[in-house]
């Protein structure tokens, strides 16, 4: 991380500081939140002292909705990213260290789960099961490791023969052993990277998702709060307080893990440039 | 006795589909190596020498031919059977940084062999005891074990690799042009060291370099190779 630190670029710091802001608003909801985000009143108001952001056509307060919003949508986006980066980064280690038969299988597999469009096959599963966040979680996490188990697979490749591993092997330590205490660590980097991306994707997923209305209606995401506002009118009506908020709270954030992310694989380029590792 | 004896050992790299075609990385090398003996192997670069260094301890896998090391036949142990053996035979690498994983401090790299078993239980203490040992043994500071290997020099990463070695406490090294990377003045120090602990230990060595005068140095006795075989021993 100290190589990191010292190459903070005017990018990567405004990412920084867009995803501390949002992480502040997930961890610290109740206090900032000025009222319950589920409690009625007066519907479509606009902005003013009381109401920073105005109300929705049931009277909840806008801004408590979007504070709120940011713990659901930051964890479906951490979660799933999880996921899909665990799964990823297991198939890419073992097909890479493996090599052989066990690849090709899990590469054909990767390639496979490769072409399913995600989308089309969310928008299936969760018409089919009950909405909720752990679908979309889930859905997430098995269609998006592809691309982590490729970049993972082409940096254990080049590992394995480097001549620490066969110092390794040469100890007779086993390959479990190899592979988890010294390729996984030497993969961190790429993998941190692809994580962080994956998170911003995530998000991104989730509200779109919910904004088709497949998403979980118990649960205010900043996804659900544009739904709403589209199916009861507040697209058409012109209240402008009550979508764009949302709208730019998604973009802010995935911007930020899209400035973070490119920066961290910026990073990854530079350091086997100069150190072919 | 004998502690190495290869027969008729062959390594072939096979290119292409249809038209087959073979590299003949080894091809049909013969030799022995006493017990506590150094054995040099001289060559041109690209002649097969690493690619024998790396059979005899079998990081590769021969494509024929016998290995034999204190009386077995290592080219026909199990994966199991290899694995137990391993600890006996070690190598060092030309390039002693990338020999080292460049995630791990020195301390841990040290205590690696320590840690996965092969000398025997041990306490934190004795662990720390001995590697404390070693260090001074290769003509380190107790500083460097905090540092990484990207943090040393070349020399002090190839003393290092030695501590490492000496933890394992091996019979058989495969010294592959464990200097060839280092600065002139290093080298004589990194080979005076491996001479020493060489005499200390008793250890039993072929040393690859394709340097004539180092060869003459280390060795005891002499091959030549040229192209994937072992031509003159003497």
């Amino acid at each position: 991380m100290n190589e990191f630190a010292r190459n903070l670029s005017w990018p990567v710091l405004f990412g920084l500081l867009l995803l501390s802001l949002f992480m502040i608003l997930a961890a610290l909801a109740p206090l900032i939140a000025p009222y319950d985000p589920w409690e009625p009143g007066r519907p479509f108001l606009p902005p003013s002292g009381t109401h920073p952001f105005g109300t929705n056509d049931i009277g909840q307060d806008i801004f408590s909705e979007l504070v709120f919003g940011a713990r659901i949508s930051l964890f479906v986006g951490f979660f799933a990213s999880f996921v899909s980066v665990a799964i990823g980064t297991l198939i890419g280690l073992f097909s890479g260290y493996l090599r052989g038969a066990a690849d090709e299988v899990l590469m054909g597999a990767t390639d496979i789960v490769l072409i399913i469009p995600a989308l089309p096959l969310m928008i299936i599963l969760a018409a089919h099961t009950s909405p909720s966040i752990w679908n979309i979680v889930i859905v997430i996490g098995a269609l998006w490791w592809t691309s982590t188990a490729r970049v993972v697979r082409s940096r254990v490749l080049q590992l394995r023969e480097m001549p620490f591993v066969e110092a390794a092997r040469g100890l007779g330590a086993g390959d479990c052993y190899i592979v988890f205490k010294h390729i996984l660590p030497n993969t961190l980097q790429v993998i941190m990277a692809k994580f962080i991306l994956a998170v911003a994707g995530a998000m991104l997923t989730e509200a779109s998702l919910s904004f088709l209305g497949l998403g979980d209606s118990m649960q205010k995401s900043w996804g659900m709060m544009l739904s709403y506002a589209f199916s009861r009118g507040g697209f058409i009506n012109g209240y402008w307080w009550w979508y764009l908020p949302p709208g730019i709270c998604i973009s802010l954030a995935v911007l930020g893990f899209v400035l973070i992310g490119f920066g961290l694989e910026e990073l990854n380029q530079d350091e086997t440039a100069v150190n072919p590792l | 006795m004998h502690l190495i004896e290869v027969l008729d050992l062959k390594k072939y790299y096979s290119t292409g589909f249809i038209n087959r075609q073979y590299t003949k990385a080894i091809d049909g090398a013969s030799f022995c190596i006493e017990r506590g003996e150094t054995l040099g192997l001289l060559g041109e670069s690209g002649c097969g020498k690493t690619t024998l260094g790396r059979l005899l301890l079998r990081l590769i896998e021969p494509t024929s031919g016998k290995i034999s090391f204190d009386g077995t036949d290592i080219t026909r142990l199990s994966r199991k059977g290899m694995r137990s053996l391993r600890p006996r035979m070690q190598m060092i690498f030309q390039d002693p940084e990338s020999s080292l994983d460049p995630r791990m401090r020195i301390r841990e790299s040290i205590a690696e062999p320590f840690k996965l078993g092969l000398r025997g239980k041990m306490s934190r203490s004795e662990m720390d005891e001995n590697i404390m040992g070693l260090i001074e043994t290769v003509g380190l500071n107790p500083e460097h074990l905090n540092r990484y290997p990207y943090q040393l020099s070349g020399g002090q990463n190839q003393r290092v690799a030695l501590a490492r070695i000496l933890a394992i406490n091996p019979e058989f090294i495969v010294a592959d042009e464990p200097t060839a990377s280092l600065d002139v003045s290093v080298q004589a120090q990194i080979l005076h060291l491996m001479m020493d602990l060489k005499r200390e230990f008793g250890l039993t060595m072929l040393f690859i370099s394709h340097d004539m005068e180092v060869v003459r140095h280390m060795s005891d006795r002499i091959a030549f190779m040229e192209k994937g075989r072992v031509v003159l021993e003497g």
